[in-house]
């Protein structure tokens, strides 16, 4: 069986990201690419928690920082993870369609949570003029965000370009491993999502 | 001698049933971590004033983590110590840098 070949349920291996040995480079690789990811997010944070107190004023985190809005962003993005598993789901029972749908359902909510970061990044910047220059805190605070929803922006392009690339391939071993990374990193932008409500937004509020 | 070995459909059900089951602990633990969210902003929101109200969030925070990793990202399947042995690495320098920046460097 070539790599191209479509798979049929009768010629499923057990783990389709893992059965070639390019699948299995890409899994390992990409594992040891997140292990460098957290390193890097670990610097961010390290960062911000160093700054936050260096405000120069009026904007504080108890000040700025409304929960509402970041915990609808934490409902979009940590259902949009589970979607994902969803998908993986689907793509280990060789059902490309569903895989497809699930996948798109992420790519939307991923958009959601998006488009609220945006609109909370818009209001700092024009309600209170909190923008990346206004002191130390600014400036750590949307390295530290905005470094993650640059994350999300790449997470949602490379997930809708694998879902148009293969549209018309059907699910194969030469594509398999290809979702499985993207739905890894896709878990991972989730992961660090749940460290920055913690650190940046509750932590911030309580002063 | 009697053969054990599984005809393909049956091998192909009986890895169905698995990535069921697999599928039943992940929807688990997406409830698990919306119900830890929820208990996070809701000690926040009510302004529970305690001395270990930091340290329960980052406890919150570490444990959906985990889920996440496990769970949703397979870390607990066969065949993941590489995996493992890379994010503990990652882990373990990440830590020592947050220690470092918040601790020695004099900003």
């Amino acid at each position: 069986m070539s790599n191209e070949d479509v798979l049929n349920p009768k010629e499923m291996p057990h783990e389709p990201e893992k059965a070639t040995l390019e699948g299995k480079n890409k899994f390992i690789g990409f594992w040891f690419f997140l292990g460098g990811e957290t390193v890097l997010f670990a610097c961010l944070f390290g960062t911000y928690l160093a700054l936050n107190g260096s405000t120069m004023g009026e904007n504080t985190p108890e000040h700025l920082f409304g929960l509402e809005l970041v915990f609808i962003m934490t409902m979009l993005l940590l259902t949009s993870s589970l979607t994902s598993v969803y998908a993986m789901y689907h793509m280990k029972n060789n059902d490309f369609g569903k895989m497809q749908l699930w996948l798109g359902i992420t790519v939307v909510l991923g958009l959601g949570f998006l488009g609220c970061e945006i609109y909370e990044f818009y209001h700092y910047i024009h309600e209170y003029e909190f923008t990346f220059r206004s002191s130390a805190f600014g400036s750590a605070f949307y390295t530290l965000v905005g470094f993650h929803g640059g994350h999300v922006l790449f997470g949602l392009s490379w997930i809708t370009a694998l879902m148009i690339r293969n549209a018309r391939r059907g699910l194969n071993l030469y594509n398999a491993p290809k979702f499985y990374i993207a739905s890894l990193y896709w878990h991972f932008i989730d992961v660090v999502w749940v460290f920055i409500f913690t650190v940046v937004y509750l932590m911030g509020k309580v002063g | 001698m009697a053969n054990h070995s599984k005809s393909p459909s049956q091998q192909m059900d009986f890895e169905k049933r698995q990535h069921k089951e697999e599928m039943k602990q992940q929807v688990i633990s997406f409830v698990m971590m919306i119900l830890f969210t929820i208990v996070a902003f809701s000690m926040v929101l009510l302004e529970v004033n305690s001395y270990f109200l930091i340290p329960t969030l980052i406890i919150l925070a570490v444990v959906q983590v985990l889920f996440q990793l496990y769970y949703f990202m397979h870390m607990k399947n066969k065949g993941h110590d590489m995996v493992a042995m890379m994010m503990y690495g990652g882990i373990s320098v990440a830590i020592l840098t947050i220690i470092t920046f918040t601790t020695i460097i004099w900003w």
